[in-house]
């Protein structure tokens, strides 16, 4: 991904644009081709290789200290956006936020513990800038207003956790083997699931990711996160062939999978909000 | 199948009708519903028992077989509630809600069937396709029935991905339960945050479901998942305790 291109789109994009209706979306989706080949397509799961896998695969003190990372900054983010004065001291935005806020310190403080037992060593916080170098003013801290900072502190928001989301689910399949440790970064991977259906919800979205829209009022650059997510072949068999009513839609083929992202594409995301 | 005698595991039957299996098959129960037998440990797939129950097996036959199972009960419960008089007269955003989860369960469902048909290449060991249900303590006309049974219903499906994983040998199958449990956890938070119960703005991923100490979702056995859904599930079939192989 280009961040020079992210950034130069971040800023200058609108980040409250009115919500289209749901049909108008998807009006322009063209017909998706149905073959009916099904059954004649194997599925071949035992013979794909996962080259990540064999790249990643094992190494936990990697893993868990990328998804350390990914969580430090989405608990300062939190936790600034609460001192900020944007959320008001009350109110549906400022609850949900505050229990995103205790979830994110909560994974921070699991990971760090989980890293130690294991023998290694939790990599500090880097120093975030979620101005992303002046880009964005999310806590009004440079004289946005408090539309304009509301409107970029729940899209960042959304960002970060269906970021999470992906960046987890991409290297679960590299914890195979480790027990416990896979069960908990599949824990926290729900609970990021959880909070991204909410933070979308809470901006008028869906829950749920149809193709690859990163939505209504988020801006083109942010949409680096949702590349990928308008893939239909799930373990070889393309879903939308699968039936011919709306459950096998583009529209609801793609919503019913969340698709992973891989190491590198999560970091080059958070790398944007990180100053040093 | 090889008789060799394994490290001992549990066998356990679901379904209103396990009772039929319980009597047929002769052996000790200890407790409601709980069966004991000894199994092969190296058997990791699904079987027919001996008196033709269905058994999901081990390892990633058993995984798949297990989420089929769970992906057949949430389809099936969506039908029932688009079907019903509350879906009919909701507003216009839970309406849309409970029609997408339709839509998404019902394409994880036909997926699983594909893709234990194509992968599982004994007949006799993918999970029968059409397992009866019984929603009769359902009521499809109120909304708290409806939603209180989707959010247990979710939670449920979250919780048996989750404590499934370890389970899964194959990376690609992990991927792709990945791929599912994070849409069955949005599920669960937009039916939570819409029932919204007291005006509590957190329930989304209230502190009753990830644990406060520690941010992690839940993880559950088989035997916590068929708890919560057995009631529903009529079609009798064992699962192993713990699935691994």
């Amino acid at each position: 991904m280009n961040i020079i291109k992210f950034l130069d789109e971040f800023t200058t994009d609108k980040l409250q644009q009115p919500m289209s209706s749901r049909r108008e979306m998807f009006g322009q989706l063209g017909s998706i081709s149905k073959k009916a080949a099904m059954l004649a397509v194997p599925f071949g799961l035992a013979t794909v290789s996962n080259k990540a896998h064999a790249q990643e695969s094992g190494d936990v003190a990697g893993i868990f200290n990328l998804a350390l990372t990914l969580e430090y900054l989405e608990a300062e983010f939190y936790m600034k956006a609460l001192d900020s004065g944007v959320l008001g001291s009350s109110g549906k935005a400022r609850e949900i936020y505050e229990q995103i806020s205790q979830h994110e310190d909560a994974h921070v403080a699991f990971l760090r513990q989980a890293l130690t037992n294991a023998g290694a060593t939790p990599v500090e916080s880097p120093t975030f800038d979620f101005t992303a170098g002046g880009s964005f003013d999310p806590f009004n801290e440079n004289g946005s207003g408090q539309d304009t900072a509301y409107a970029q502190l729940l899209a960042l928001a959304q960002a970060f956790e269906d970021t999470g989301v992906r960046a987890y689910k991409g290297q679960a399949a590299n914890l195979i083997g480790q027990g416990g440790l896979l069960t908990a970064a599949l824990q926290i991977h729900s609970v990021e699931a959880r909070h991204a259906s909410e933070i979308r919800r809470l901006r008028g979205l869906e829950g749920w990711i149809t193709g690859d829209q990163r939505g209504a009022g988020m801006p083109d650059a942010t949409q680096a996160v949702y590349n990928g997510e308008e893939n239909v072949n799930q373990g070889g068999v393309d879903v939308t062939t699968l039936g011919t009513s709306d459950p096998f839609s583009f529209e609801s083929s793609t919503q019913a999978y969340d698709e992973p992202m891989n190491g590198d594409t999560a970091r080059t995301i958070a790398s944007l909000f990180i100053a040093s | 199948m090889k008789k060799k005698k394994g490290n001992e595991v549990k066998t356990q039957a679901v379904g209103r009708n396990r009772r039929n299996f319980l009597k047929v098959s002769g052996l000790a129960l200890a407790g409601s519903g709980l069966l004991l037998a000894s199994c092969d440990n190296d058997d990791d797939a699904g079987y027919m028992n001996p008196n033709g129950i269905f058994d999901l097996g081990s390892g990633d036959v058993g995984v798949l077989n297990y989420a089929y199972a769970l992906e057949q009960l949430e389809a099936a419960f969506y039908t029932s509630v688009l079907d019903g008089s509350y879906w009919a007269g909701a507003d216009a955003e839970e309406k849309a809600i409970l029609e997408d989860l339709y839509n998404h369960e019902v394409n994880h469902r036909d997926w699983f069937r594909a893709a234990i048909g194509a992968n599982v290449t004994n007949p006799a060991q993918r999970l029968p396709d059409n397992l009866e249900f019984d929603f009769s303590s359902v009521d499809f006309s109120s909304r708290t029935s409806v939603l209180q049974t989707a959010m247990a219903l979710e939670d449920t499906g979250v919780g048996a991905y989750n404590g499934a994983g370890i389970y899964i040998q194959t990376p690609l199958y992990l991927t792709l339960a990945g791929k599912i449990v994070s849409v069955e956890a949005r599920h669960a938070a937009a039916i939570r945050s819409i029932m919204n119960p007291d005006g509590d703005f957190k329930a989304f991923a209230g502190d009753d479901i990830v644990t406060v100490d520690t941010g992690l979702d839940v993880a559950y056995t088989p035997e916590k998942v068929f708890e919560n859904a057995g009631p529903f599930i009529v079609t009798p079939f064992t699962y192993k305790n713990p699935m691994g192989s």
